[in-house]
């Protein structure tokens, strides 16, 4: 095929092949980046032709890996020149080099508009396929009206027309906004009428956008979708060219099913039925064959009816009928097919009924633990993670412990992460929890978080029975040549606390226990010493009689640290010297740790916020996508952040320790800066709050709640909190962590917990915090954004920016450009509400420090909600009204599944946070909630709303919502906002209120409450202090 | 969705990018070079789906090259297999039996066909015929172009003899 005769192109592409390493590759691409930039410095000696040729190369170049930051202007001026050759070289050329956030893209955009509304059909293709393709939110502003009219025309051609659809879904993507749901609906429907096949596959991935935001717009279209299907997989009426490997367009089965899985139900029977059929001829149908590809595209096909089954919760029949395929899948040699298999298999878990069914196949499951793929075999572990309980919990755990000796490194840390969880949460019996810990560590210490181990204690502690095993266990452990050091760590702890217990066995005389720990002194890290001191201290006491020679040896070893440098170190030494001398006396002080309080396990806690996020996601599978490609954009512009982070359903279970106490410091922080009041100073109260944090929120699974009781022995009871040092080491890990440009704490979180509170911090990160105060009266609101500067130097090129939503109209005072150092500005911001809508204000934030640019998108929280004011309703007021509020549009009811399970009262707390007033004794039913508020905005002035919440008290994931009031649309965002509150959850309410019991866990030992992160004596803690200031 | 597209040889030499998520030029870089070592190293008999930073990526290797496509976690990963594969067929009826180094050096032209395949990282055609059809009418547009601007220049080489 013909270059069309550009030599010159090809020359280079020849001279770079030939090149013989890479040193020569650069030079030669030096040479040739030189000589455009010569050629482009006087442009008006260039023809047409050379330009585009430059322009070729340019990209070539940058698909070599090199930076080209040069010539984006000549590409995107081509984008303007008259005849197609160069406009279609300037298209391609700048939708391959520039992204979405270039400033040269913004020049382009009157150029693109003309192409677009231009006659030119070429042209039209050209800029409709380049903004569909890297187009941004202004595109999306100034161009979705012209593209979507492309969309509609009925003169235009298919080729033009299909264009026009992705187009506007990308434009869509950036803006929501900019499809107006009103008018949609009827020609989505149209749309979807469409005969050829092209711009029916393009307007199908538009119409799953549109329902995956908001299906109630689009019921019409919902039997438009059966009858797609059933055009193509019951009757297989498609155009010859249409069908790939004999299959009737694979992808447009596959999106209409997808499509199809954002509606709840389908209520329509006869719909229902031949949907069904559809089904049931795809599930039956489909055989495996030789042809790769057809086989493949089948699946596809086969996969996506599964998951709309699956969806569509149909007969149990069905169900088990998919149960069985799966079944059979994960056992094929086909790899494709088997790692499908078991990932829908995992999908398939959310299902109730089928977990028995799923159990049948776990042999084959395990034996994927062990396939030669490692995509396999982690599916295989999710799975095996997925469907443990109570009952096959030993059988996984200990097969997983198996695994562990063999797996690859790249699956150690969430294979052990995952095995400590199972192993808490389904334990038969606590001695096998220990003994499966201590297996843990033994096999993978590095992967095990402080978490863990404390827990192992916690248990150890808190059980009698217990402690024996656990000390022989220890005892055994450290009689190994090579120990990890978590473990001298936990067997330290654990033969100091209860070696004694060991007395008569052989081997275990308090000189013979001192002996085998202080073996491994010489081979750990300062954050271990502080608790083999303790541990000694302990052997010390329990020494009867007492042994002069193992004395003088601990006395020595006290004497030594004396003068260690670190000041925990140190301080112990020297206490526990003085205190040793006292004789009895340190029975009284050094006497076994009490029980600690029982509270639910930090992993769990974790864990189970991970799975609420995920069950959301699949639940309604609302915003998914959106949320995933917002979370690309904004790691995208700060640059710190190479690489898109995974999503939240990710979290917790493959996160590092050192992450994930991060967690529990974002809360704190919070808690913290509540705490104080106002966020009116950033200097020094933050910093040493982050600190705090840090070493607390580990510490929580410490602190003996004895310890702070017992005054006279204020000092010792501190040092007996013996772990703490090691937490102090904890801090190391975050603070490295900030170096690089991660926001501290977690974004979403943040958001969330301000929804219901009215100050705390909004973004935080190694340069800067966000803070936000706001009040809030009828449909006014005035909040203030603190933007405080944590470093030495300034950060400049500050900018602030509100998108707001439609329904709020938004006005920021000036932000300065430059925040001094260690400074803090305070920007008021003024929002009023127009109408009721759930939609969010986003603040776009950029600032540069040193050379990084960091932008960040923030929600704002001016959420709907806020416009509430809580109202007392009497019986005489109340049921007037909501029997005149009589039906739809004004009252609305909804069956909510999948609801988070809660006690009533604490349902009642939810509501009560969201400013929605309990109204006791409305109802005679008690397992039914009914409240009151009023809603402020433009339109509708305050408006009375009435909301009544009936719960199963048989099944708790379930309720039905019916929500009254004035208003149509007030009606409807109030019900799907209360909704948004009871499947998704926000962290349970830090802070200041009553601690709201959490949902008590399955293990007997893991119990309420949980927020116990900070409690406000132990920032009195003179060590936690003094560790803060290090 | 896919987020992005890339030919990758089996060196490790990039021969095509196509970013339908915004990636800065540092970004592209990095998940290039991670890309490449985990899909390169791969076995041969092991299944086309690497789980990859929340992300999925799906790829197939035809003689020496491997197209690889990243998509969200609950994508249909077949239906993509399926796509890439889709799109080596219009790229072999076009080229004529395609080898790595037609798209080596016309680059332009594997861009050019990938347009007409995906737009907004979602397929936006499945006919190969139309696919086909698209193309040759872009060539002959640019061919006439050339014939126009050849013949014009003809006469003002003559006029100005």
């Amino acid at each position: 095929m013909a270059m069309h005769g550009m030599r010159g192109l090809s020359v280079f592409i020849s001279d770079i092949r030939n090149c013989s390493n890479k040193e020569q590759e650069r030079l030669r691409v030096d040479k040739e980046l030189g000589n455009i930039r010569t050629r482009f410095k006087n442009e008006k000696g260039l023809t047409p032709y050379e330009k585009k040729k430059y322009v070729w190369k340019m990209l070539y170049v940058h698909m070599l890996g090199y930076d080209v930051d040069f010539g984006h202007m000549e590409a995107v001026s081509l984008i303007s020149a008259p005849k197609y050759p160069e406009k279609q070289v300037g298209y391609i050329v700048t939708s391959c080099l520039l992204n979405e956030n270039h400033d040269f893209l913004r020049l382009a955009i009157n150029t693109v508009r003309n192409d677009i509304i231009g006659r030119n059909e070429t042209f039209q293709c050209l800029a409709l396929t380049m903004v569909g393709n890297i187009g941004g939110r202004e595109f999306a502003e100034s161009l979705a009206p012209d593209v979507q009219k492309l969309l509609l025309s009925s003169s235009c051609r298919p080729l033009v027309r299909k264009k026009a659809a992705l187009c506007l879904l990308r434009l869509y993507r950036k803006n929501p906004d900019v499809v107006n749901v009103d008018g949609w609906a009827d020609r989505m429907a149209q749309l979807l009428d469409e005969r050829d096949l092209g711009v029916l596959t393009s307007s199908m991935s538009l119409f799953v956008a549109l329902v995956s935001n908001n299906h109630e717009a689009y019921w019409t279209c919902l039997p438009k979708c059966v009858k797609i299907l059933e055009r193509l997989a019951r009757n297989q009426d498609v155009p010859q060219e249409y069908t790939y490997y004999g299959i009737p367009s694979p992808w447009l089965q596959v999106k209409t099913m997808r499509a199809l899985q954002y509606f709840p139900t389908i209520e329509d029977p006869n719909t229902r039925r031949v949907l069904f059929e559809v089904l049931q001829r795809i599930l039956m149908g489909t055989d495996v064959v030789k042809n790769v590809n057809k086989n493949n595209a089948s699946h596809a096909v086969l996969f996506e009816a599964l998951a709309l089954v699956m969806h569509l919760d149909a007969e149990k029949e069905m169900m088990s009928q998919c149960v069985a395929l799966l079944g059979k899948f994960i056992a094929v040699r086909e790899p494709n097919i088997r790692y499908l298999g078991l990932e829908n298999m995992t999908r398939m878990l959310m299902v109730t009924d089928v977990q028995d069914i799923i159990k049948r196949y776990q042999a084959q499951i395990i034996a994927s633990l062990k396939d030669p793929d490692i995509s396999i075999r982690r599916r295989a572990l999710d799975l095996l993670y997925g469907m443990c309980d109570v009952s096959n919990a030993k059988d996984i755990v200990e097969e997983l412990l198996q695994y562990l000796s063999t797996a690859d490194f790249a699956m150690r840390e969430e294979l052990s992460l995952k095995a400590a969880i199972l192993a808490e949460k389904f334990a038969p019996d606590l001695s096998w929890y220990v003994n499966v810990i201590l297996q843990l560590i033994d096999k993978a210490g590095d992967f095990i978080s402080d978490d863990i181990w404390f827990r192992v204690v916690q248990f150890v502690t808190n059980n009698e029975d217990l402690q024996p095993y656990a000390a022989a266990k220890a005892r055994e452990y450290l009689d190994k040549p090579a120990v990890h050091e978590t473990m001298v760590k936990v067997s330290a702890y654990i033969l100091g606390e209860f070696g004694h217990l060991l007395a008569r066995r052989p081997g275990c005389s308090p000189k013979e226990i001192f002996n085998v720990i202080h073996e491994k002194h010489p081979t750990v890290s300062t954050s271990t010493i502080p608790i083999l001191l303790s541990a000694y201290a302990k052997i010390l006491m329990h020494t009867h009689p007492p042994d002069p020679e193992l004395r003088n040896q601990i006395w020595a070893i006290f004497n030594k640290y004396e003068s260690c440098i670190d000041v925990e170190i140190q301080q112990r030494a020297a206490e526990y010297f003085a205190m040793s001398r006292k004789g009895d006396a340190l029975m009284d002080i050094l006497a076994e740790m009490p029980k600690f309080p029982e509270r639910q396990s930090a992993l769990i806690k974790k864990a189970e916020d991970a799975e609420i996020d995920a069950a959301e996601q699949s639940a309604i599978k609302l915003r998914a996508q959106q949320q995933m490609s917002n979370a690309l954009v904004v790691t995208n512009q700060s640059p710190a952040n190479e690489t898109p982070p995974p999503p939240v359903n990710q979290l917790g279970l493959v996160k590092m320790p050192s992450i994930s106490s991060n967690l529990d410091h974002s809360s704190a922080d919070q808690t913290l800066s509540v705490a104080n009041g106002t966020l009116t100073t950033v200097d020094p109260q933050p910093p040493s709050a982050d600190l705090l944090a840090d070493i607390l929120g580990p510490l929580a699974i410490e602190g003996p709640p004895g310890a702070a009781v017992q005054s006279e022995h204020n000092v010792v009871s501190e040092m007996e909190g013996v772990p703490n040092v090691a937490d102090g080491a904890a801090i190391v890990p975050v603070g490295e962590e900030t170096n690089s440009l991660q926001p501290i704490g977690n974004i979403a979180e943040r958001f969330h917990a301000l929804c219901l509170k009215d100050s705390g911090v909004l973004y935080e990160d190694p340069y800067i915090q966000i803070g936000i105060k706001a009040e809030w009266r009828a449909h006014h609101g005035r909040l203030v954004l603190f933007l405080g500067n944590k470093n030495t130097s300034p950060l400049v090129s500050v900018q602030a920016l509100i998108l707001p939503p439609a329904h709020l109209k938004v006005e920021l005072s000036l932000v300065p450009e430059t925040i001094p150092p260690r400074a803090q500005v305070q920007c008021p911001l003024e929002v009023v509400n127009l109408r009721p809508s759930r939609d969010v204000a986003v603040l776009d934030f950029s600032y540069k420090f040193g050379t990084n640019m960091v932008n960040v998108k923030l929600r704002l929280p001016a959420v709907l909600n806020k416009f509430l004011q809580p109202i007392p309703v009497s019986a005489e007021e109340f049921f007037p009204q909501w029997r005149s509020l009589s039906g739809p549009p004004l009252k609305l009811q909804e069956v909510v599944r999948g609801v988070r399970p809660l006690p009533l009262l604490e349902m009642a707390n939810q509501l009560n946070c969201c400013r929605l007033m309990i109204c006791p004794g409305l109802d005679p039913n008690p397992n039914n909630l009914v409240a009151s508020t009023t809603f402020y905005s433009e339109s509708t002035r305050a408006m009375l709303c009435l909301v009544r919440i009936e719960t199963d008290p048989a099944d708790r994931t379930q309720l039905r919502v019916t929500i009254a009031s004035g208003d149509p649309t007030l009606t409807f965002e109030l019900k799907e906002f209360i909704k948004e509150q009871l499947i998704d959850i926000p962290v349970a309410p830090h802070g200041p209120g009553p601690a709201t019991p959490l949902t008590p866990a399955p293990t007997p030992a893991a119990a309420p409450p949980a927020s116990l992160a900070v409690q406000p004596t132990a920032a009195n803690d003179p060590g936690a202090l003094l560790a803060g200031l290090l | 969705m896919i987020h992005f597209v890339l030919l990758i040889s089996r060196q490790g030499k990039v021969r095509l990018t196509k970013w339908y998520s915004p990636y800065s030029q540092k970004e592209r870089a990095k998940v290039i070079r991670e890309l490449s070592g985990v899909i390169l190293t791969r076995g041969p008999k092991l299944c086309n789906f690497v789980d990859w930073r929340g992300f999925k990526v799906v790829y197939k290797r035809y003689a020496s090259l491997y197209f690889c496509m990243c998509i969200d976690q609950d994508d249909n990963e077949l239906e993509i297999l399926e796509i890439i594969h889709h799109y080596v067929e219009i790229l072999d009826r076009y080229f004529g039996s395609v080898c790595e180094l037609d798209l080596i050096f016309n680059f332009h032209k594997a861009y050019y066909i990938l347009d007409e395949l995906l737009i907004a990282g979602e397929l936006q055609e499945s006919s190969k015929k139309t696919v086909a059809r698209l193309i040759a009418a872009q060539d002959s547009l640019v061919e006439t172009a050339k014939e126009q601007a050849n013949s014009i220049s003809n006469i003002i080489a003559q006029a100005t003899k």
